[in-house]
């Protein structure tokens, strides 16, 4: 049965100002609770962001305009904080600083990397004696604090002359020092099915074999998650170096940074600043770069199965 | 050559639990040899102590003439087939085929001749490019078959691996693994497989010979004509077939079975096979060896029908104890809920078992 189009065409007209006058009131109200909710989350947004972009802005600052001035935009904008900041007023720049910070953070996340992974996986996938109560002995040093094993781990490294090295900062992680890490690499293994391993094994690989071959590309995201972790972790460690190393020429960026505080007698706050904001893009960068990986890594427990 | 024997295998798990209790089991060279039995009767625990990948607590596995209960999987001469495919998701086919070839270091050429060869048996040429997330289940299982193939190893072990495919790829998956196995076994080439499965069907197909097991004991070990024609005890009975034998619980008097205020009067046929002729047993009885409507026998009432095209599956009530025919449909489509009808054991189909279960109706003549 066909309608005649005038009859459609009348029937249209009846029905829509109505429907235009509900569905005009629904899109008002829905503007207007979306302005809302954005007014709002920029405002936060903004509030929260606000220490970092003044810390931008006032590295551009000169030391004076830093002390006069709420905005975060410079009024005169200038380099020299950046480029005073450089030199230092030690014998060296801060790109030396820059340099043992790199120095201390590769073997540190390597070594990481590599003896969390190992143990993580003898925990996981092992039968041993005594295995429930060295695990339950390793996730209570999660819950030990630092400053407990501070002065006993200082005479250690003192005794075994390694003072003012970057060993005492190395070494704990090469034996998987760092229990977090091995409690999210088992979380991670244990959530992995075994057959590969199983089929490994079959295939005539040994446990070593098996790790490397097989494992360790499996937990590729936890791993990079870890290596993460502990790249945010040292590159921010203060006290770490703070206790152990003595003289300025091994000095890390975290130290260096204090340095420009305790040496000059008027503090250079924009130089200051102006590291600080150095400083931090080591670690964005890396975070950026590999933050697929990262947020894969510690929001799946695990891998299709 | 590969001969595979199992002698007094034993597993005891760490709580005191037993799942295998001193099985012995022969398997001959090229043997495809299949284990079946209901979800935990430790067939897969049996298969992954052939594997090396569960250790053996009691008992000696042989491959060949090594005894390899020491041996690392790796060096046992054997590959396996896991129910989820077990491929390595990060290398593509190609090299989940030869992982275990470049683990032993073989000449590169070698590897390659191999790879395409198994690629080509298996037609999955096209895939040796592919992630295994890119496969389908039919193709990755084609792919776990090559990575097996491709090893030649002395005794190929399948832990149930159709079990993740559909219906429909799981026949035809059958189909080529019995083709494969007697194509491998012409060459000459080791071909002795054990196969583990759930599934009947699989089993029967499949198999030169089933290894019947339940609760860690083996029930029986036959070729599958003997096992559904000769069942060695009432639990084989009523596991192989489809739908499942009657077992009728009953007492034997004479040449009679008693069942509630019935009596059924035995064929003399079986009546010359039985060992005794008294007593509690139990009448097993195929449903396709049921005759309906003959001049005397068990009264039953209809319970319900299954139209199957073919034939019709009758559901039928003896004495309170539920019993199945399948009978021609031609013939019994149409018997309603209600009617009382009468029902005869084919003769020479019958079983008679014994309060343990075993089988007192096998003459040893047969």
């Amino acid at each position: 049965m066909s309608i005649p189009d005038t009859t459609l065409a009348s029937a249209k007209a009846l029905v829509a100002p109505v429907l235009d006058d509900t569905s005009r009131a629904q899109i008002r109200a829905e503007r207007m609770s979306a302005f809302v909710r954005y007014t709002l989350l920029i405002t936060v947004g903004f509030l929260m962001l606000y220490p970092l972009l003044w810390l931008v802005g006032a590295s551009f600052k000169t030391n004076s305009e830093i002390f006069g001035s709420i905005g975060f935009i410079p009024q005169e904008p200038t380099l020299d904080g950046y480029r005073k900041g450089w030199e230092t007023s030690t014998p060296y720049t801060f790109g030396r600083f820059f340099w043992n910070t790199f120095l201390i953070i590769l073997p540190k996340t390597i070594f990481t990397a590599i003896s969390c992974a190992l143990v993580a996986y003898g925990f996981a996938r092992f039968e041993f004696p005594y295995k429930k109560l060295l695990f339950a002995s390793l996730i209570a040093t999660l819950l030990l604090p630092n400053v407990v094993t501070r002065i006993p781990q200082y005479i250690l490294f003192r005794d075994l002359g390694w003072l003012d090295t970057y060993l005492p900062l190395w070494v704990p992680s090469a034996f998987a020092g760092d229990a977090f890490f091995v409690f999210m690499l088992v979380q991670f293994l244990r959530a992995i099915p075994r057959d590969m391993e199983e089929a490994a094994r079959v295939d005539g690989a040994n446990s070593l074999q098996t790790l490397i071959y097989i494992v360790v590309p499996m937990l590729m995201p936890a791993l990079i998650s870890v290596a993460l972790f502990q790249f945010m972790w040292t590159m921010n460690d203060f006290l770490g170096p703070l206790i152990y190393l003595s003289s300025v020429q091994s000095f890390p960026v975290s130290l260096a940074l204090k340095l420009s505080i305790d040496t000059t007698e008027a503090f250079d706050w924009n130089r200051i600043l102006a590291m600080s904001v150095l400083a931090l893009l080591p670690a964005l960068i890396v975070f950026f770069m590999a933050q697929r990986y990262f947020i894969e890594g510690i929001s799946t427990g695990g891998v299709k199965g | 050559m590969a001969r595979l024997q199992i002698r007094n295998l034993e597993k005891t798990y760490t709580n005191t639990f037993k799942a295998v209790h001193g099985i012995n089991l022969d398997v001959a060279d090229g043997e495809f040899m299949v284990l079946v039995g209901p979800s935990g009767c430790a067939k897969s625990t049996t298969l992954r102590m052939i594997a090396g990948l569960e250790s053996i607590s009691g008992g000696e596995v042989v491959i060949g003439d090594r005894v390899v209960n020491r041996l690392q999987p790796g060096e046992r001469g054997i590959a396996m087939v896991f129910q989820n495919y077990a491929l390595y998701p990060h290398m593509k086919v190609r090299k989940n085929l030869s992982f275990g070839l470049r683990l032993q270091r073989a000449p590169k050429a070698e590897i390659e001749r191999k790879t395409a060869e198994v690629a080509r048996i298996l037609e999955i040429e096209p895939l040796l490019d592919r992630l295994p997330k890119e496969l389908s289940g039919g193709q990755a299982q084609r792919v776990a078959l090559g990575r097996a193939l491709i090893k030649q190893p002395e005794v190929f072990l399948f832990d149930e691996p159709l079990s993740n495919l559909d219906a429909k790829l799981r026949a035809s998956m059958r189909v080529r693994i019995t083709d494969l196995h007697k194509r491998l076994k012409d060459q000459g080439m080791s071909s002795t497989v054990i196969y583990v499965t759930h599934d009947q069907t699989e089993a029967m197909t499949m198999g030169d010979r089933i290894c019947v097991m339940k609760d860690g004991h083996i029930m029986q070990v036959a070729d599958p004509k003997t096992l559904y024609d000769r069942p060695a005890n009432a639990f084989v009975a009523g596991f192989i077939g489809s739908p499942e034998m009657n077992l009728i619980a009953g007492r034997l008097d004479g040449n009679s079975f008693h069942l509630g205020a019935q009596s059924l009067v035995l064929p003399d046929e079986l009546m010359a096979r039985l060992r005794a002729n008294s007593g509690s047993v139990t009448l097993g009885i195929r449903p396709q060896h049921l005759r309906v409507n003959t001049a005397d026998g068990l009264r039953a009432v209809v319970a319900g029908a299954e139209f199957m095209g073919h034939e019709v599956v009758l559901h039928l009530d003896v004495e309170g104890e539920r019993v199945v025919a399948v009978l021609p449909a031609a013939d019994y489509a149409d018997l309603d809920r209600g009617t009382t009808v009468t029902l005869t054991p084919d003769p020479g189909q019958a079983h008679v078992f014994d309060q343990s279960g075993g089988n007192i109706s096998l003459s040893t003549s047969q």
